[in-house]
């Protein structure tokens, strides 16, 4: 081999283990920092593991927010009109499109009692906006499987905004 | 009938693009036809300035029966986010893109006597080969013009009550300027590609429009960010969220670009690499445009449901990023450049600025992007959240910073290393003083006091030099830009690593005559008075602040819009160069209580302040005497040449 060409193979080798070691970095780390999604009937079934970060998400069941009245906690049930419902405990501000009836996403932990500690939780922007995760669960306790424009909620215009997420407020 | 008529104008530009496509690829070797190129480019400017104002007219005059009107607006509107809201959704802002690129066209056709014709011609039929994509996209996909007839609704359904704001009157061109604009170098490296010529001066070309692009860019996700701070109401200023991280990538790349390009110019080196990056940037830019408007973001699924947009951008994207890197695999071989450095030179250190850019644009790329494939191929869904991009960019951006403050005193080639004294003293002083800041704020957070310690090192050698420059007399206009670019990069980064760190963040119950303390403030909540608004009504807080001396009185809102219904929190900010004092109503409670979340955020502003200064540093770098001799020593024996 020529010189020439022995320097573009140690070269080329160099640059495949530095990419090989950042793509092996990218897998560790976000693996590390992935948040599972689990609808009502997985938290239920307790599919859903105990004690990690995770996400889950339903609809907030009418009269079960309950305030607290010394602090900002407060508990609520989600359900997915299917039969499947848990508790979930938060203590902060909501946002501010939380509401009986509305579909909501939280973050945080299961204990084991099977209640939802949560460290955040998510609402839509919209009125016509659905949180992606719960685009497939049942929005209605009557038949009405999914949102009118589904596909492309009105969110569109909050889409064309770099900065407005993907149209979460917290 | 003016809908119509916006609509018969779009057609027109279409058609136009066609013919600039065909002239200005076809064209080179046919003077008689560069001209028509640059009269087509004009057209393509001016029928998609009269299809946006025909699309304006529609929102001005409350014209309910065009589907996008009746979508996006209401009569309760004011004026101006009448107006606005012309490019509030997805439609109408897909008209300001092309009305952008329109006008970027034109700038270039503008100017393009500076250059040799037939490489302005190609460049010109390339951007026209692009707005044809963009033309089609709008007209087949998302035309803006289409009808309710005979359903006409008496009743807009309302702007989305956030898109309501200064910000978003702003934000979206400065974005879209930006995105668009990086289409000029793309064509540039094409044309280039395609002429077999990339030299330092096509490089020299190349810099002023990256610059621009780059800079607009920058404004543009400065004031995304900032716009989400004071608009969103619970007091971040970047969530790591992909429709954030689609106007991320194309940065970086830019950025990268931005280097590159400086040491092809300077050293004629580092030429496919450059290509390679002009290529990406814009590629990133498509990426963007893509993630964004297919749905895609919103679930996989209802993107296979109705796949029309996202199928259309993403074989577009295919179309462009295929044909350039195909166009570049078989020319970009012809360009290898003998020119050697070592270690310590200002081409080395270019490399690792490119290095750690091209590594951050990975990391985005692969947050943004697993969610979505993770879904495509097992069906659940998982969320990357913010720790995956810190674990990366505290490290990175530390070694940036790093590796910047090094460069005022580098060569091209090579450098003696007696210069290095002083940039070993600068550290010194930045040592000590950051570590004065450790034990100031914080003493466990050495991450801190390391990234203000870095910054100070940079500052501390770009001041120098720039001070020993000044006693000569030679501070050429491009090298104020890098230096006060890179002063923003280690103000913004100062920003970063102080508020995020050393912010007070409390939510707690308040009721009315109650106080809190808030980072030595005193915060008394005087209770909620009802407003009135244009198309709103609102319980407005009233918060007394008393800061030592200072009293003042802050009042946030909690608005409930007449139209749609919506809830919106408009937070309250007293605003300053070192610290602000935010508080939003969170929700009413039992009584009269409120919910209520008080923020201090010290050097929040310095996040955008610095990528306002790294922008004006792009700016002022274009108003080089070099590239202002270069414009007008091309355009004299090209007059002549076009007289004869």
């Amino acid at each position: 081999m020529n010189p020439k060409r022995k320097q573009r193979l140690y070269l080329t080798v160099f640059l495949l283990l530095v990419a090989g070691g950042i793509t092996a970095l990218l897998i560790q780390i976000s693996g590390e920092n992935m948040n599972m999604f689990y609808p009502p009937a997985d938290v239920v079934s307790g599919k859903a593991p105990v004690g990690q970060t995770l996400r889950a998400g339903g609809m907030v069941q009418e009269n079960s927010v309950q305030r607290s009245t010394t602090d900002l906690g407060v508990t609520f049930v989600l359900t997915d009109h299917q039969g499947a419902e848990f508790s979930v405990q938060y203590t902060g501000i909501l946002p501010d499109l939380f509401r009986e009836g509305q579909g909501i996403l939280v973050e945080g932990q299961l204990t084991p009692q099977g209640i939802f500690q949560a460290t955040e939780v998510l609402a839509k922007h919209d009125e016509n906006y659905m949180p992606p995760e719960l685009m497939d669960l049942q929005t209605q306790p009557s038949a009405n499987p999914t949102p009118s424009g589904s596909a492309y909620p009105s969110a569109t215009g909050m889409q064309s905004d770099p900065s407005l997420g993907s149209a979460y407020d917290s | 009938m003016i809908p119509e008529l916006g609509n018969f104008a779009l057609a027109l530009a279409g058609a136009l693009a066609v013919g600039g496509a065909v002239l200005g690829l076809y064209g080179p070797r046919q003077p008689v036809l560069q001209h028509g190129v640059l009269s087509m480019v004009f057209g393509q400017w001016g029928f998609s300035l009269i299809a946006f104002v025909a699309l304006v007219y529609a929102f001005a005059v409350d014209d309910f029966s065009v589907a996008y009107v009746a979508n996006q607006s209401n009569t309760l509107l004011p004026w101006y986010y009448k107006i606005s809201a012309t490019w509030g959704g997805h439609e109408g802002s897909f008209l300001l893109w092309i009305l952008i690129m329109g006008t970027w066209m034109v700038a270039f056709s503008l100017r393009s006597s500076q250059f040799p014709p037939h490489f302005a011609t190609r460049v010109m039929g390339t951007l026209s080969l692009l707005n044809l994509g963009f033309i089609c996209f709008a007209l087949f996909t998302s035309n803006p013009f289409l009808r309710l007839i005979p359903l006409t609704p008496a009743e807009g359904a309302d702007l989305n009550p956030l898109l309501q704001d200064f910000g978003l009157i702003v934000h979206p061109p400065l974005l879209y300027a930006g995105y668009v604009g990086l289409a000029v170098p793309f064509a540039m490296a094409v044309a280039a590609l395609l002429e077999g010529r990339i030299d330092a001066t096509w490089a020299r070309w190349c810099r002023t429009w990256t610059n621009m692009a780059w800079a607009f860019l920058t404004c543009g996700i400065a004031l995304g960010s900032w716009w989400a701070y004071y608009e969103l109401g619970w007091g971040g200023w970047w969530f790591w969220d992909p429709v954030e991280n689609a106007s991320f990538m194309p940065w970086l790349a830019a950025t990268a670009l931005v280097h590159s390009l400086s040491v092809t110019e300077n050293r004629g080196t580092f030429k496919s690499w450059t290509v390679l990056l002009a290529i990406t940037a814009f590629s990133f830019s498509l990426l963007g445009a893509f993630i964004v408007r297919s749905g895609v973001l919103t679930s996989v699924h209802s993107f296979a449901v109705d796949p029309e947009r996202g199928m259309y951008i993403l074989i577009f994207l295919a179309l462009v990023v295929g044909g350039s890197l195909a166009l570049y695999a078989a020319r970009a071989g012809q360009n290898t450049a003998k020119v050697g450095y070592e270690l310590l030179s200002r081409e080395f250190f270019m490399l690792i600025n490119n290095v750690i850019l091209v590594v951050s644009l990975a990391v985005v790329l692969w947050g943004t992007l697993a969610p979505i494939g993770y879904e495509a191929l097992s069906g659940g869904r998982i969320s990357i959240g913010t720790p995956f991009f810190n674990a990366f960019f505290v490290p990175l951006g530390l070694l940036l910073l790093g590796a910047l403050a090094w460069l005022p005193v580098l060569n091209w080639k090579r450098t003696r290393v007696e210069v290095f004294t002083s940039v070993y003293q600068a550290l010194g002083i930045a040592g000590v003083l950051g570590g004065l800041v450790w034990f100031a704020l914080d003493p466990a957070s050495l991450l801190v006091a390391g990234a203000v310690a870095l910054a100070l090192w940079v500052l501390l050698t770009h001041g120098r030099q720039l001070w020993l420059r000044w006693r000569k007399g030679s501070v050429p206009a491009a090298y104020l830009g890098m230096t006060l670019a890179h002063v923003g990069f280690a103000l913004g980064t100062v920003g970063i690593a102080i508020t995020s760190t050393q912010s007070v963040e409390s939510d707690v119950r308040m009721t009315p005559q109650s106080s809190m303390e808030l980072a030595g403030k005193q915060l008394i909540f005087n209770g909620i008075v009802e407003v009135q608004g244009p198309n709103y009504a609102a319980k407005q807080g009233l918060f007394e602040v008393i800061d030592g001396e200072r009293r003042y009185t802050l009042r946030p809102e909690k608005r409930q819009y007449f139209a749609g219904g919506n809830t919106m929190t408009e937070a309250a900010i007293a605003p300053g160069l070192f610290a602000d004092t935010y508080v939003s109503l969170g929700e009413p409670l039992e009584g009269d209580a409120w919910a209520v979340r008080a923020h201090y955020k010290p050097l929040v502003r310095w996040v955008w302040l610095g990528a306002l200064l790294m922008a004006f540093g792009g700016v002022l770098a274009v108003f080089d005497k070099r590239y202002v001799r270069q414009r007008r020593r091309l355009q004299a024996p090209n007059a002549e040449s076009v007289t004869a």
